[in-house]
């Protein structure tokens, strides 16, 4: 998604990586994560961004950089060196062959996670209720006709 | 090759190249919108890595914590993705080298 100049492909190759990413939490045994993501992400931010890319009527870039050389180049070697960095940490740390947890099914299953979610988290589930008010409500405001 | 086979190890590696890719998106992309989806790309990675802990270790707080992450990830979009809306149209573009009222 990185190298494609038009922002639509680039929201579609993300939409694909959403998926897969999905089909990964079905591999670690987390059905709820795996539908949410999929229910979330592709469902309702991918498709808000794509509608704020067609609203605006975007073109293609006209290069990836023009004049910001070095910036690209700084990106670049940060990302680089980061991938560097966890190539050589998972080579220091050897291989371990730690099996799935036999929990993981219990937890990953909708039970699982909704009873951690209205016991022992009630609060911070609480607090995220408000924070999606709040930004529903800044939402509305930013998008008024004139601010 | 069975499930039990894929160690926590490449569930690691897979998220440190997403993030990776995000921070360069970040980094080289001048189109704000895609800025934005590199950041959720980032958050997407964090969020396959407290999975796999979660999974792994038999702890269910790494799966809570990701729920949460969601949210914060909807709430980021909605609020976003207006910022970007108000910003085109006072600004009639939205390449973030040009938007640069903050600076003076």
């Amino acid at each position: 998604m990185l190298f494609q100049r038009n922002p639509v492909m680039s929201a579609m190759c993300l939409i694909a990586n959403f998926f897969c990413i999905a089909s990964l939490y079905l591999l670690l045994k987390a059905q709820f994560l795996a539908v949410i993501q999929v229910v979330v992400y592709t469902g309702a931010i991918m498709v808000l961004v794509v509608f704020v890319i067609m609203l605006l009527n975007l073109g293609e870039e006209q290069k990836l950089s023009e004049k910001l050389g070095a910036a690209k180049v700084l990106g670049f070697a940060l990302g680089l060196g980061f991938i560097a960095e966890m190539a050589y940490l998972f080579s220091v740390s050897g291989q371990n062959d730690m099996a799935l947890s036999g929990q993981a099914e219990m937890i990953g299953s909708v039970e699982g996670i909704g009873s951690a979610l209205f016991g022992k988290y009630l609060l911070p589930f609480e607090i995220t209720s408000l924070l999606l008010l709040a930004a529903m409500v800044g939402a509305v405001i930013l998008a008024k006709k004139k601010i | 090759m069975n499930a039990d086979a894929i160690s926590i190890n490449h569930y690691l590696m897979l998220s440190a190249v997403l993030f990776a890719i995000g921070v360069a998106g970040v980094l080289t992309r001048r189109n704000a919108i895609v800025v934005f989806m590199c950041i959720e790309l980032m958050l997407n990675s964090v969020n396959l890595t407290l999975c796999a802990f979660s999974s792994y270790l038999g702890n269910s707080a790494g799966q809570v914590l990701v729920f949460f992450v969601m949210a914060v990830a909807a709430a980021e979009a909605a609020v976003g993705l207006a910022i970007v809306i108000s910003l085109f149209r006072n600004k009639q573009t939205v390449n973030i080298d040009e938007i640069n009222i903050l600076k003076w």
